[in-house]
């Protein structure tokens, strides 16, 4: 019985190109009828890749669409009941709008009586009436987006496939659009599946959402859940703002990241290595006895409803979201409620951390003077004369501005009893066997927590340096 | 002092100078030789006698069949190679279109020279077929200009076009008949009006295949080369007229392909 209320049903599907590039990998969904489904993901995540395999453009490489529980994987997009709302419209320019809009009904060959009624119907209902002999250049982006839905919508689809069909709309149009396709999929009760990179529009529009990254999904489910109860740290840090944190649990319902130790509720075995999640909104401002962590407040913007507020505490940062202002260079506490920290066991141990920029555009972490230049880390970017950046655009950069994260994996750390030959000093926090290696916990001089992954065993509170290769750090530029 | 104050019209000058010395001066000259008799008499009589001649109309027949054809050969080869080489994911496909190309670089006597020897060598004597020979040589030499503005627009042509007419139940012939030839047209007529008109007067061409057949330039040329001014200007006045004639109609079936311009 459940068979029968999924229209459509990926299984396994895999799409790898001629180059070799997997596009999509182990892809599974199933959809209700007259659900409104959305992929969400930053571009090249595979969403698109998915949606065009769905409407036929694309074979899988492997794996089986089921439509009503039938194989439609051989089928050609024009033997498929379902239609597509482009990107970028593909109207056709050399045909008035009603003709665009009849297109499809001419391919089935409707009785042209038929095809006039429906062509008029269809224009009520994206408000464009009497445009039937107007030309596709003389519409604005709006109104061709709206013939571009009337066009798909006109042949009574089974599915309608949206292909981030507003991103070429300005805000304000962008907005009115989302409630009216909402409103559309509720009148015609047709399964939307709507692929976006625009979380908020993921958010406010779907019924549920699929969230996707590098081909592989991350997690499924309703707005609510995937945004108060992320799966992962890409799924948080993509929907919505988040701090997240490399942690580690150290004790019953108590984990430590961020240089202090929280309450919380998610009950992991000591010991595990977990990350850790916070919403800038749930973050409560003390005074700073009061605080479970505390910091200097970095910078305080108005953002009309609210104040963004961020805080480092050591080599970490906290955005804060708050309705009282505090003042730069404030001293404050911080603390977090137990349940709304949400705690997840870390997959990698990827060590993330925060490094400055010298006077000579290279980079610097501990006072240290990094071997590495900012011109390698921003593609296209070079270095004027009297020491300024410029992109590759030519636009001046403003180095000071610029908040830049190195990324290393723990194997690629190594421990040193010479401390001084370390990039940082610290003590061993935590040691856990791992049948070929012990995984450390490093806590710094400086206040952050390494991950290191070495053969040999050191003792809990054995002083160490942590020699770090710069060639093996992936250094990113932050937004 | 004053301030010597360079104006940008000042910047057009040599160009306005250059276009009445060069373009209309001579228009005018061509015009005033062709509605004049040998004492300078303004007459009509070349006019007249143009359109009375069966010889001068013969000729106009004949290079209007020579040219259509030519221009018929030359779309029916050019269309699906442009077609084939915009649409195919081929990793030569630069070089397959440089191939087409080059052709237009190698110089026009020698081509034409070593298709003469060719043609002589498969038909044994060139006189045996004029209209043929008169044919071949041309598109030989014209095609390239027919390929480029075609393979252009159909390379042009957005996919996602193709997708949606896919997309909403066309078969792949349907989505080809309704939406790639359409919006190919414009490709088609600059291929066209760059093949059809040098089709009618390079005459260069036949004269080098020993062809003794006239087409119209033939005759502008045989006009002054028998110091007949006035005749030679009047068929040149009239060639001019049919081309301005055939622009205008293309243009205007441009106007109702608004996207899709041509390279040439």
């Amino acid at each position: 019985m459940n068979q029968s209320t999924n229209i459509i049903e990926l299984k396994h599907i895999v799409k790898k190109f001629e180059d070799g590039f997997v596009a999509v990998e182990d892809f599974n969904l199933e959809v209700k009828r007259g659900e409104f489904v959305t992929f969400l993901g930053p571009s090249g995540c595979g969403k698109t890749t998915t949606l065009r395999m769905i409407a036929g453009f694309d074979n899988p490489s492997e794996g089986q669409i089921l439509l009503n529980g039938k194989s439609i994987t051989e089928l050609p997009p024009n033997k498929r009941p379902i239609n597509t709302v482009f990107q970028r419209y593909a109207l056709f320019p050399h045909m008035n709008i009603f003709d665009n809009i009849a297109f499809g009904l001419k391919q089935k060959k409707t009785s042209g009586n038929q095809i006039v009624k429906k062509v008029k119907k269809v224009l009520e209902l994206v408000d464009l009436e009497g445009f039937e002999n107007r030309k596709v250049s003389t519409l604005s982006g709006g109104q061709q987006q709206r013939v571009a839905i009337a066009r798909a919508v006109v042949n009574e689809p089974e599915i309608l496939l949206l292909d981030e069909p507003l991103g070429a709309l300005d805000l304000k149009m962008r907005k009115e659009m989302q409630l009216e396709l909402k409103q559309m999929h509720r009148e015609l009760g047709i399964t939307f599946i709507y692929v976006t990179h625009d979380q908020e529009e993921a958010l406010t529009m779907s019924d549920k959402i699929v969230v996707m990254s590098e081909g592989k999904i991350q997690q499924i489910g309703t707005p609510e859940d995937i945004y108060n109860e992320p799966k992962n740290a890409f799924v948080a840090d993509f929907i919505g703002e988040s701090n997240i944190f490399n942690g580690i649990m150290t004790g019953k319902l108590k984990a430590r990241f961020c240089g202090g130790e929280f309450a919380c509720v998610d009950d992991v075995e000591e010991g595990t290595h977990i990350t850790a999640v916070v919403r800038p909104e749930d973050v409560l401002i003390t005074r700073p006895e009061d605080g479970t962590v505390r910091g200097i407040v970095n910078s305080v913007i108005f953002k009309g409803m609210h104040y963004e507020i961020t805080v480092d505490s050591g080599k970490y940062e906290m955005v804060i979201r708050s309705v009282d202002p505090v003042n730069v260079g404030d001293w404050v506490g911080m603390c977090v409620e137990p349940d709304d920290i949400h705690i997840m066991i870390a997959e990698d141990h990827t060590n993330s951390f925060v490094v400055g920029v010298t006077k000579n555009n290279t980079l610097e972490y501990n006072e240290t003077e990094l071997d590495v230049s900012l011109t390698s880390i921003i593609r296209g970017s070079r270095e004027t004369e009297d020491g300024g950046l410029l992109d590759a655009n030519g636009v001046e950069i403003d180095v000071k501005k610029l908040r830049i994260r190195g990324e290393i994996q723990p194997q690629d750390i190594r421990l040193t009893d010479v401390q001084e030959d370390g990039l940082v000093q610290g003590y061993i926090s935590n040691l856990i066997y791992k049948g070929d290696h012990y995984s450390y916990v490093i806590r710094t001089d400086i206040g952050q927590d390494f991950v290191v992954d070495d053969e040999y065993l050191w003792n809990m509170e054995d002083q160490v340096g942590l020699i770090i290769p710069t060639e093996k750090v992936n250094f990113s530029v932050k937004r | 002092m004053h301030k010597i104050s360079f104006s940008r019209k000042a910047l057009g000058i040599p160009y306005v100078i250059f276009l009445m010395l060069f373009v209309v001066a001579p228009l005018f000259v061509l015009i005033y030789y062709a509605f004049t008799n040998g004492s300078g008499q303004p007459t009509l009589q070349n006019l007249t006698g143009f359109f009375s001649d069966p010889n001068t109309l013969g000729t106009l027949f004949y290079s209007f069949g020579i040219a259509m054809t030519t221009t018929l050969v030359c779309l029916l080869l050019a269309y699906p190679t442009a077609y084939i080489l915009a649409t195919s994911k081929l990793k030569g496909q630069s070089v397959i279109i440089m191939l087409f190309i080059m052709p237009m670089w190698i110089n026009f006597s020698l081509r034409i020279t070593a298709l003469k020897e060719i043609l002589t060598w498969i038909e044994g004597n060139l006189a045996y077929y004029p209209f043929l020979n008169a044919v071949i040589g041309m598109t030989y030499d014209f095609l390239p200009f027919m390929i480029l503005p075609i393979y252009t627009t159909i390379s042009k042509l957005d996919g996602a076009l193709l997708e949606a007419a896919r997309d909403l139940g066309a078969d792949e012939l349907t989505a080809f008949l309704k939406v790639t030839l359409p919006l190919s047209v414009p490709g088609i007529i600059s291929g066209v009006s760059m093949v059809f008109l040098p089709a009618m007067t390079n005459y260069v061409v036949l004269d080098m295949l020993y062809n003794s057949t006239y087409i119209m330039g033939s005759l502008i040329g045989s006009y002054f080369a028998a110091y007949n001014w006035h005749g030679g200007s009047m068929i040149a006045l009239i060639l001019l007229a049919i081309i301005c004639l055939f622009t205008l109609l293309t243009r205007g079936a441009e106007d109702e392909n608004p996207r899709g311009g041509a390279l040439l």
